[in-house]
């Protein structure tokens, strides 16, 4: 008999079809790719030349939109699309399937969460190379370390958090409902789609305490001038580091392979008639 | 040994117990079908020896192995059709038998699966795009992938129409001349009657018959012979028909176990007389009476224990 098949070639066979997966579902290209990329076009048109005002000092528009846009398409690419597509496919009976075959559960997951994280950094990719080529944007290569070390904390931490909602609210529909509605307006708190500029007490405070605010923030610094290189901010990385881990704990505890609500209701709905059935023997 | 042994298993879902104490083997090579209605715990008892459910005690083996924690070794010798689990539809057939093959130490080319199933000319086509039963032809082909030594058939033609069952039916038996032990659900006698080696008959979660089609059909007992004597009369068959014989004005009717005598003295008589035996039937009891006749039984003997 021949031996097993190794665990890094099936992780990339498995990256390799969630990728050819995502690419046929045109919805999901353009929420995570597309959309981002329309709003630096807008942002830039709209805003261009001017320099914006945030905590982290006064800057260029494009250097601003450039690197917040970026991190809001990995934070897409990697919690709201997991927090999507893993109910689907649950729901769908996928993850039971596999779940029957001889890969290893976490060879799995680590594969849809890995198809995850290169498609952040391709969408990433393109967001930064539009700055570049469009935008006058500008990179220190001394802040390039910063740049990724960053990304990677932030992908790996905001797919840890997708997998959480995935676990935790059971049905597809819900599941959607919940990424969008959590990520969306923290979006215009986190110095993404707006600027803040000394906001109130309240929003400043609701930004901080989630971490796409963080991220955002840690992100663009690495594009930001008046930051100086190398522009690590080990502060919140750590912070999201740490929203990430507790995404995994809760990710490991509550992860479901079946629908339960489903299944749930099919017994119930099999065992009451068997119940009926047995019942004028009883 | 046996490749599936099952002994005292039982399975609750809190109050209601789904599986009440079943015991059966089967043989390697074997195929033997789990036959009962809707609730009888037939998908039950599959799924606990698939690996996807506890059982609450009792002992199961697969292949040698506990199914709770068999784990990769077991699952890469076991194929799975479940009764509903879903297939990437974003993915082609190919890529779909492909991919799920990749995991496998044995495993068979995707194009051989693919003709084997019959889906050579949906090779290209989306998952997604295609009918219940090519879906139903994939999950074949994704259970029989990796060259299972046992593979479990959890209702597998349940909604088809009766030429897609046929053709079903002829794929389970090619697979089963390959060898492969087979343990299959289903609720349609004819199915179990027509595909399985052994049969196991389930009801309110016990196993209450088995035995081979012909052995449980023969403990059912007789078989049934039938004509309607057209252009005779009936006193003339004195000494021809069995004691038993029931004749109501011109149609005759009678049971025996062993019917080769009777139904030769029959026959003979109608060639001297040159009498015809219109409508002449002679008929065994299928699975369904002895299914109707077992279930009665069973539910008969819960009334008067309670």
């Amino acid at each position: 008999m021949s031996g097993w098949p190794s665990p890094l070639g099936l992780v990339l066979v498995q990256i390799r079809h969630q990728l050819r997966m995502i690419w046929r579902i045109p919805i999901a290209l353009f929420f995570t790719i597309m959309l981002p990329l329309v709003m630096l076009v807008l942002f830039n048109a709209l805003f261009g030349g001017e320099d914006v005002r945030t905590d982290s000092g006064t800057w260029p528009v494009s250097q601003f939109y450039t690197g917040g846009l970026a991190a809001f398409t990995a934070v897409s690419a990697t919690y709201t699309n997991l927090a999507n597509m893993v109910p689907i496919r649950r729901e769908e009976g996928v993850l039971k399937r596999w779940r029957g075959t001889p890969m290893t559960t976490g060879t799995y997951l680590i594969g849809f969460v890995g198809s995850a994280i290169v498609l952040a950094a391709v969408g990433a990719g393109i967001m930064i190379g539009m700055g570049v080529v469009f935008y006058d944007l500008q990179i220190e290569a001394a802040k390039v370390p910063a740049m990724i070390v960053t990304f990677l904390v932030g992908v790996g931490s905001f797919a840890a958090l997708g997998m959480a909602v995935a676990a935790v609210v059971s049905d597809a529909s819900s599941a959607s409902a919940v990424a969008n509605m959590t990520i969306l307006p923290l979006g215009f708190v986190s110095n993404i789609f707006i600027p803040l500029d000394d906001p109130p007490a309240w929003l400043k405070t609701l930004g901080d305490v989630f971490p796409l605010k963080p991220f955002a923030t840690a992100f663009q610094d690495t594009f930001n001038p008046a930051v100086d290189a190398p522009a690590f901010d080990w502060q919140r990385l750590l912070f999201i580091l740490l929203w990430g881990v507790a995404g995994a704990l809760v990710a490991v505890k509550w992860f479901k392979w079946e629908p339960s609500r489903g299944g749930r209701s099919t017994r119930r709905r099999r065992s009451s008639r068997a119940d009926a059935a047995a019942a004028p023997a009883e | 040994m046996s490749a599936i042994s099952v002994r005292g298993l039982r399975k609750a879902y809190g109050e209601y117990e789904a599986v009440r104490g079943v015991d059966f083997d089967v043989a390697e090579g074997e195929v033997y079908a789990l036959l009962g209605h809707n609730g009888a715990g037939k998908s039950t008892i599959v799924e606990i020896l698939e690996g996807f459910r506890q059982r609450s005690s009792g002992e199961v083996t697969v292949l040698g192995h506990d199914p709770a924690s068999g784990g990769r070794e077991l699952r890469d010798r076991i194929g799975i059709v479940l009764q509903t689990s879903g297939i990437e539809p974003e993915l082609t057939v190919r890529e779909a038998v492909e991919l799920y093959g990749s995991v496998y130490r044995r495993r068979r080319a995707a194009a051989d699966v693919i003709e084997l199933v019959g889906l050579e000319e949906k090779v290209d086509a989306r998952v997604g795009t295609l009918s219940g039963g090519q879906r139903r032809r994939l999950d074949l082909a994704l259970g029989i992938v990796g060259q299972p030594d046992v593979l479990f058939l959890d209702e597998p033609t349940t909604g088809f129409d009766a030429a897609a069952r046929r053709r079903s039916w002829e794929l389970v038996a090619d697979l089963c001349r390959l060898g492969t032990t087979v343990l299959l659900t289903t609720h349609y006698l004819d199915e179990a009657e027509h595909l399985a080696d052994r049969v196991g008959v389930l009801s309110h979660g016990l196993l209450i018959a088995e035995g081979t089609p012909q052995e449980l059909i023969g403990r059912e007992g007789a078989t049934t012979i039938s004509f309607t004597l057209a252009d005779a009369n009936v006193d003339d068959l004195d000494g021809v028909l069995p004691p038993a014989a029931r004749v109501v004005g011109q149609l005759v009717q009678f049971e025996l176990d062993d019917p080769t005598v009777a139904l030769h003295r029959l026959t003979g008589w109608a060639i001297e007389r040159g009498a015809r035996l219109d409508g002449l039937s002679v008929t065994r009891p299928s699975l369904e009476d002895v299914f109707l006749g077992l279930a009665e039984a069973e539910s008969f003997d819960g009334e008067v224990a309670s």
